[in-house]
């Protein structure tokens, strides 16, 4: 099955994923994944999936390694995993998660593993 | 307000194959919340793909988890397929499909017999592993080997399945499906078995559906969805539907589970009669450029891929959700309210695979 | 509601054979498809380096000017990359499991 991450992606601001998130969760749309990655820039790219009855979507933005990303913990508890992960893998800020282990989910040997600094 | 206990659960424990740890906050005997613990196996897979060639990227897909392994490499090599983009010939789906439903049959009786090893039932326990070897000589005697099956690669399969042999697996699965009814019929039937299971470890559809359930812990409650029907490799010939179960209780998961097995049999019997000759694979040229994302319905619930490339040998990045991942909340709100005694059941009733979840 | 389901099973295969058998006395039968381990014939080598290249696991070692063609088991995965790429098809996949060791090498 063909499945191009362009054709399903969504391009946000990173102020209005709070409010995006909930209006998907209202939808009915349930969480698939967070993912986290680098850009050529230097950036870090965030991609949300959320699928409702086989059809998928993926919000997506991009920040810069310093920001801080807000939480979408409080609307969908089962973040609160992938975000722990993608600040401990890639020291990314994300504020206000429902459950925080502020950096001990992986303890890695090299500290944030897959940051832009360290490639 | 009774006193709270906090009581340490793992990551060493019998019922535990994988290390996780939950910290169990109790009131008397019951759990009032878990706060989970992962990172006991962290490997660094995703970090691994600067320095794999995309294609290699297979075989350490396939080495994620023991159990969804042929999965795993199945899922790869459609993402990186999806980026380069190539066709992959019919043979070569069907054949997958074939391998991935004797996957979902293996991993299913395994889990089975974990579960009767879980509440205590040992010789039901040794009789799901005598069945589950009978799959995994014929996986080895079909792909090479028996628990990395090694067969599947970007652009279609490594090995070929004669005709007499695919037979044959239907022959043996015929037989093996006598057996294997035999056995789960204690599952569902048994008084002692259902005195562990039922009731115990209720999950509403409403929150399987809002905590991002996969797999069979979200079909136990009631969701009808199995990414098998979005009709990648050869689903889409195939006639099937989601096997669900309303209870949401352990005793509905496992049914769940259960039904699985007899539909995977089914498909396998329904790609055997329809599988076209053909060529197996087709020839790899260029790189991969873009992004694909990629959702696959594994024993366990649906993994999702999502595989970023630059247009050089190397994937810019490999990321992986497998299906224990997204099992974990749910789990937590399972065990909200249950007796101490049933955490172990609870736990293994989301089939969890930690080495999986952590990559 | 029914009682002690697993009986009749369990007295079935009481009259039957057992389903594992002896292992070190009884041989494990490969099948002719299994993975078991990388072989060479050294012969028809042509020391190109393919097999090295392609390895996953870096667990081939080739030296061109020493003629020379190193394997760790260990740190083989018995994936086949090795054999299917090697252009004098020189290189076999065994279906019988390398040796336990005593020692890493
Ligand atoms: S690929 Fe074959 S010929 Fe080349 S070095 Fe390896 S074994 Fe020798
Ligand atoms: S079988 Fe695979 S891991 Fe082993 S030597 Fe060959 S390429 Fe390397």
């Amino acid at each position: 099955m063909i499945m191009r991450h362009e054709d399903i992606a969504i391009k946000i601001q990173p102020e209005e994923l709070v409010g995006k998130v909930s209006g998907l969760q209202g939808d009915g749309c349930r969480l698939v994944q967070i993912a986290c990655s680098k850009t050529k820039e230097n950036n870090f790219e965030l991609v949300y999936s959320f699928e409702k009855d086989y059809k998928f979507c993926n919000l997506t933005f991009e920040v810069p390694p310093d920001a801080e990303v807000e939480s979408i913990s409080s609307m969908c508890f089962s973040a609160f995993l992938y975000e722990n992960e993608i600040h401990d893998l890639f020291g990314l800020k994300i504020k206000h998660i429902a459950v925080d282990f502020q950096g001990t989910l992986y303890e890695t040997a090299v500290k944030y593993p897959m940051s832009v600094e360290t490639k | 307000m009774s006193k709270r206990t906090i009581i340490p659960f793992g990551p060493q424990h019998p019922v535990l194959p994988e290390p996780i740890h939950l910290d169990l906050v109790l009131e008397d005997e019951k759990v009032v919340q878990a706060i989970p613990r992962i990172g006991y196996v962290h490997r660094g897979l995703e970090k691994l793909v600067e320095k794999q060639e995309y294609a290699n990227m297979v075989y350490v897909a396939e080495r994620i988890c023991g159990i969804c392994s042929f999965i795993h490499a199945q899922t790869c090599s459609q993402a990186i397929e999806d980026l380069l983009p190539i066709e992959v010939p019919e043979r070569a789906l069907y054949l997958r499909t074939i391998w991935a439903e004797m996957s979902r049959t293996h991993s299913h009786l395994l889990w089975l017999g974990l579960m009767a090893d879980a509440f205590g039932f040992e010789a039901l326990f040794m009789h799901c592993w005598r069945l589950r070897e009978k799959i995994l000589d014929m996986v080895e005697d079909t792909a090479g080997g028996r628990v990395i099956f090694g067969s599947c690669k970007v652009g279609g399969v490594r090995v070929d399945i004669e005709d007499a042999k695919l037979k044959d697996i239907v022959i043996q699965y015929n037989d093996l499906e006598k057996e294997i009814k035999e056995i789960t019929d204690v599952f569902v039937e048994d008084y002692s078995v259902k005195h562990r299971l039922v009731d115990v470890g209720v999950m509403s559809k409403e929150d399987a559906h809002v905590l991002g359930a996969v797999g069979p812990t979200m079909r136990g409650s009631g969701v009808a969805k199995d990414m098998r029907t979005l009709g990648y490799a050869a689903y889409k010939y195939l006639k099937f539907e989601p096997v669900v179960e309303t209870a949401g209780d352990c005793y509905a998961r496992t049914k769940v589970r259960i039904r699985e097995v007899f539909q995977s049999i089914d498909l396998i019997r329904q790609a055997v009669a329809q599988i076209p000759g053909g060529p197996i694979a087709v020839k790899v040229t260029g790189n991969p450029t873009g992004s694909s994302f990629q959702c696959v319905e594994q024993a366990r619930g649906d993994v999702a891929y999502y595989l970023k490339a630059n247009g050089t040998k190397n994937l810019e990045r490999f990321r992986v959700r497998t299906p224990t991942f997204a099992n974990i909340p749910p789990l937590l709100k399972m065990l909200g309210g249950c007796e101490l005694a049933d955490v172990p059941v609870i736990v293994l009733s989301i089939d969890p695979c930690i080495s999986c979840t952590e990559r | 509601m029914a009682f002690l389901k697993l009986a009749g099973t369990v007295t079935k295969r009481m009259g039957m054979k057992s389903a594992c058998y002896m292992y070190p006395v009884v041989a494990r039968e490969f099948t002719k498809t299994t993975r078991g381990h990388v072989e060479l014939d050294s012969a028809d080598c042509i020391y190109c380096g393919l097999c090295q290249r392609k390895c996953p696991t870096k667990a081939i070692e080739v030296n061109r000017q020493e003629k020379n063609w190193t394997i760790q088991p260990l740190r083989c995965i018995v994936c086949s990359g090795c054999v299917d790429v090697c252009p004098k098809k020189c290189l076999r996949m065994e279906n019988t499991y390398s040796s336990s060791v005593t020692s890493k090498f």
